[in-house]
């Protein structure tokens, strides 16, 4: 019961808003309800609608599915040097962080959904009433691992939030542990996702032993820079306190992750080129094409310029003390990771496909509006959320805002 | 466990395997199974050969005419054949394979005669590694039953003996670029299949 | 008592409609049965009969059309094994589509089960270079050589490690097969998969009617739906009774060989002792069933 007036409390809050607040809301329904259209029609004839074909077997939603599982796992993995350098706000940035976890994990199982044959049979993968091929099947750890972590974090996420709302002392050793767990789960779930291609020795370009390792340092890369830019909205208007030193510290933490990531990439390159394999066909498709067909090649090196520019915005202290400029690596080195995830790990995996034939993939667009449906959704959901916990953390949003309310509605009820 | 098992049922497969050789002495000891078997090889059971109507049988004309050993081209009746005779023509002629005598025979080096029911075994007296392959049912095109009784054709069901070589045949149509496969263009492509 | 009174009517508004709904797809209950259907492995032999009886009605239904679908287990005592001539096959891709006819493949949008490649000679085999789309006036094409490919039947399949539900496995006589009312689409196999063999069913299968083979089986050519995986099955619904695979007994030049690697006599067994024989990509391990050899 008290649950239920926490939840209708919640509701109450997002449906008040400035007219900047509606007009986001609005932009972001009109999008949803665009690509919902958009799904209908891959509904109702198949995955035909989209332009994956036996060569292309995965494309768009899986890579948009890889980049959501690299943000659910770094917006944990900034726990950590928060508790290392023992930062102020540091429940503030762990509620925050599970929030856009909890998000973005809901949105890689929504891109899931989409993309299977048969969404209906879903129950099929699991134990007990279906056949779950667990351990043998990198898929079944990838759903069970997802699951827990969603568990997890909703249930750290909603016991805080649920506390402070009630005035009550949170459960903190339960807390401290989930926590901890999670920190590990979430370097899980994304290098069980990196396993998930590394497996298949059909696909010479995901068959390295680099794939898992730079999967992690581009979501490290990638994720904290969502929540630099959330911190800095939160600063300006509530009374979330963070330093800036703490902000600079994030940033150089990312500027180390992408030391390795370029690093990681160097030696997969030098490997490639220098050995000179039939394997070396799949770099040079993503960096230079085959033939005539040169379609991915502009995404692969605005991706690189992109990434390298955010770099080095980074690694110069002027350019990352300085917000502007720091604003603008984020935005880039977030861009750089979205492409280079969703196309740049995928295509080149099946161009040219096993039996050497090329088939130019490009998204259709059931596929865009699709994907437009998911993230708009899910930006929705991560709105409500940061709403409520803004409300909760910060403007001391209490039960008791609407139990007077309630205890008003009470004494207007006639008694039988 | 899947792994597992396929490895179970692998060694148990490859052990039967041993079992079987060790159990089959007759091939190597019984010279009366190997006759039989020889016999039974000459038995094989073949789709009838394809002797030209109206040609056949050669004795109805070849019993009135007087038979000419001589090497030769042949210009007034199996003119047809000669234009095409395509089989080591520098070296062999008609009578290499057709006996002079009885034109409904068809004669081996030895001199025996043979049935055209039987002509694989004058194939194989050049082409030997052919006609073990073809016992066996490796060599030609193979219907029939893997584990019962296998269908034979004779060589020349798919080899003419007059010009052995293959002609080109024309492919059938490629498959559809996967770019053009759609559910806009359902229509199209079955015009394209068909 | 106002809210108890609420809460009363609504629950029982909510449990008239759950009610409503129910009786509304009580004349689907066919397709309720078949949607809860469990994995084929796990099933009994009795709900095995009950699942083909309804597979039976459902297609005289949908194609006006008598299906004999056959659930035969493998026969005791066989594996199977192919081996593919490659000094003569000659492109001419009448197996390709003898495949089509029998198993049922999709016209539109089109699934072929086997994929010819053409190579060149002089770089012998080599997929990077090779073309699926040949279509010469006349074949074969002076200095290529043809390469058919389709399901090798891997001994240590990564298609059926790799499927999250289990819809695919190998049977005891070895061939991998896919149980279509299980497989949910996700189309990791196809990713796995280092021969290309499995292919989607994108959009919804057609077949022209008159076209239809009857004669099926469960786990290989009945018809398909869309969203689900299928290849190659050895034509397990002839095999399983004797019978050649289509494309052996429709190759004109007699370039393909199958038989039962547990039976010394078999056309196999003689291939593997006097022919050599290769397997695509035998460093993946993959150990294939589908050999490939030099008869001249």
């Amino acid at each position: 019961m008290n649950f239920i007036r926490f939840i209708n409390g919640s509701i109450k809050l997002i449906l008040k808003g400035s007219n900047a607040y509606y007009a986001w809301l609005f932009f972001l329904i009109v999008l949803a309800v665009w690509g919902a259209f958009g799904y209908a029609d891959q509904l109702n004839e198949g995955l035909i609608t989209t332009n994956m074909r036996d060569s292309v077997s995965w494309a768009f939603y899986i890579g948009n599915f890889t980049f959501l599982v690299g943000i659910a796992a770094a917006a944990i993995m900034l726990v950590i040097p928060a508790y290392i350098y023992n930062w102020k706000p540091i429940k503030e940035i762990v509620i925050f962080g599970e929030l856009l976890a909890v998000c973005a994990v809901i949105m890689c199982i929504a891109f899931i959904v989409v993309d299977i044959g048969n969404p209906l049979r879903f129950w099929h993968m699991l134990p007990l009433v279906g056949t779950m091929n667990f351990p043998y099947s990198m898929l079944s750890w990838d759903f069970f691992f997802l699951l827990a972590y969603l568990i997890i974090n909703l249930t750290v996420v909603t016991h805080l939030l649920y506390c402070i709302f009630y005035k009550k002392p949170y459960n903190k050793k339960m807390v401290q542990i989930i926590v901890l767990i999670s920190i590990p789960m979430a370097v899980g779930i994304h290098t069980v996702t990196a396993f998930l291609y590394n497996a298949l020795p059909a696909r010479p370009f995901w068959n390295s032993a680099l794939l898992a390792p730079r999967f992690l340092a581009s979501a490290f890369c990638s994720g904290p820079a969502i929540l630099i830019i959330l911190f800095q909205i939160l600063r300006k208007i509530t009374k979330f306190e963070i330093q800036d030193k703490a902000i600079w510290t994030i940033a150089e933490l990312m500027v180390y992750s992408m030391f390795i990531y370029l690093f990681f990439t160097i030696a997969e390159l030098f490997k490639e080129f220098y050995s000179g394999t039939e394997h070396l066909l799949y770099w040079k498709y993503l960096l230079f094409g085959i033939g005539d067909s040169k379609e991915i090649v502009p995404y692969s090196w605005s991706s690189i310029t992109m990434g390298f520019i955010a770099f080095v915005l980074f690694l110069i202290p002027k350019t990352r003390k300085n917000f502007v400029t720091l604003n603008i690596g984020a935005v880039l080195i977030y861009t750089s990771v979205y492409v280079e995830k969703g196309i740049a790990l995928i295509i080149p995996g099946f161009t040219p496909d096993v039996l050497g034939q090329i088939y130019v993939y490009t998204p259709s667009m059931t596929e865009i509006r699709t994907a437009a449906m998911i993230f708009s959704l899910g930006f929705l959901l991560f709105t409500f959320l940061v709403k409520i916990a803004i409300a909760i953390v910060f403007e001391n949003y209490r039960i008791s805002d609407i139990s007077k309310k309630e205890k008003h509605l009470m004494r207007e009820m006639p008694t039988t | 466990m899947l792994v597992l098992g396929l490895f179970i049922f692998g060694y148990s497969c490859s052990s039967q395997l041993s079992e079987a050789d060790n159990h089959n002495p007759e091939i190597n000891n019984s010279t009366e199974q190997i006759a039989v078997k020889t016999a039974g090889i000459t038995e094989i059971a073949v789709e009838a050969p394809p002797l030209t109507d109206g040609i056949f049988p050669c004795n109805d004309c070849h019993s009135e005419i007087e038979a000419n050993p001589e090497r030769r081209e042949l210009v007034d009746m199996h003119d047809d054949i000669t234009a095409i005779f395509n089989h080591d023509s520098d070296n062999r002629w008609c009578l290499d394979c057709h006996d002079l005598n009885n034109r409904d025979s068809l004669r081996l080096a030895s001199g025996q005669l043979l049935d055209f029911k039987e002509s694989y075994k004058l194939c194989g007296q050049c082409h030997g590694l052919k006609l073990r392959d073809w016992k066996v049912g490796v060599h030609g095109k193979r219907t029939g039953e893997w584990n019962g009784k296998k269908e034979y054709l004779l060589c020349v069901h798919c080899h003419d003996p007059h010009s052995p070589k293959f002609e080109l045949l024309t492919p059938e149509p490629p498959p559809v670029m996967q770019e053009n496969i759609s559910y806009l263009n359902r229509k199209q492509n079955d015009h394209e299949t068909e | 008592m106002k809210q108890n009174k609420t809460r009363r009517s609504f629950l029982k508004n909510i449990s008239l409609a759950s009610m409503a709904a129910l009786t509304a797809t009580g004349c689907n209950m066919k397709e309720l049965d078949e949607f809860f259907q469990r994995n084929f492995r796990t099933l009994s032999d009795k709900e095995k009969e009950d699942i083909i009886k309804n597979l039976e009605q459902k297609y005289k239904q949908k194609y006006n059309k008598e299906f004999q679908v056959s659930a035969q287990p493998a026969m005791e005592q066989v594996e199977f094994a192919y081996a593919l001539d490659l000094s003569r096959c000659v492109g001419c891709r009448k197996c390709v589509y003898a495949c089509v006819d029998e198993n049922n493949q999709s016209r539109a949008p089109q699934i072929h089960w086997i994929q010819v490649l053409q190579m060149e000679k002089e770089k012998g085999i080599d997929f990077a270079h090779s073309d699926v789309h040949y279509n010469p006036e006349k074949v074969p094409e002076k200095g290529h050589f043809y390469l058919p490919v389709a399901c090798q039947q891997c001994r240590t399949p990564q298609c059926t490690t790799v499927c999250p539900v289990k819809a695919t496995w190998q049977e005891p006589d070895g061939i991998v097969v896919i149980d279509y009312n299980w497989c949910i689409g996700c189309r990791y196999c196809m990713a796995a998969c280092p021969y290309g063999a499995r292919h989607f069913n994108w959009g919804e299968p057609e077949v022209p009617e008159e076209e239809l083979n009857t004669d099926v089986h469960y786990l290989g050519n009945r018809p398909r739906i869309k969203g689900v995986v299928e290849k190659c099955t050895f034509c397990i619904q002839r095999v399983r009774k004797g019978k050649y695979p289509s494309c052996v007994e429709i190759c004109p030049v007699g370039a393909r060989k199958f038989g039962n690697l547990l039976d010394p006599e078999s056309e196999i067994r003689y291939i593997l002792e006097n022919k050599r024989v290769l397997v695509l990509k035998e460093e993946l391990n993959t150990q294939p069933r589908f050999y490939y050899f030099f008869g001249v």
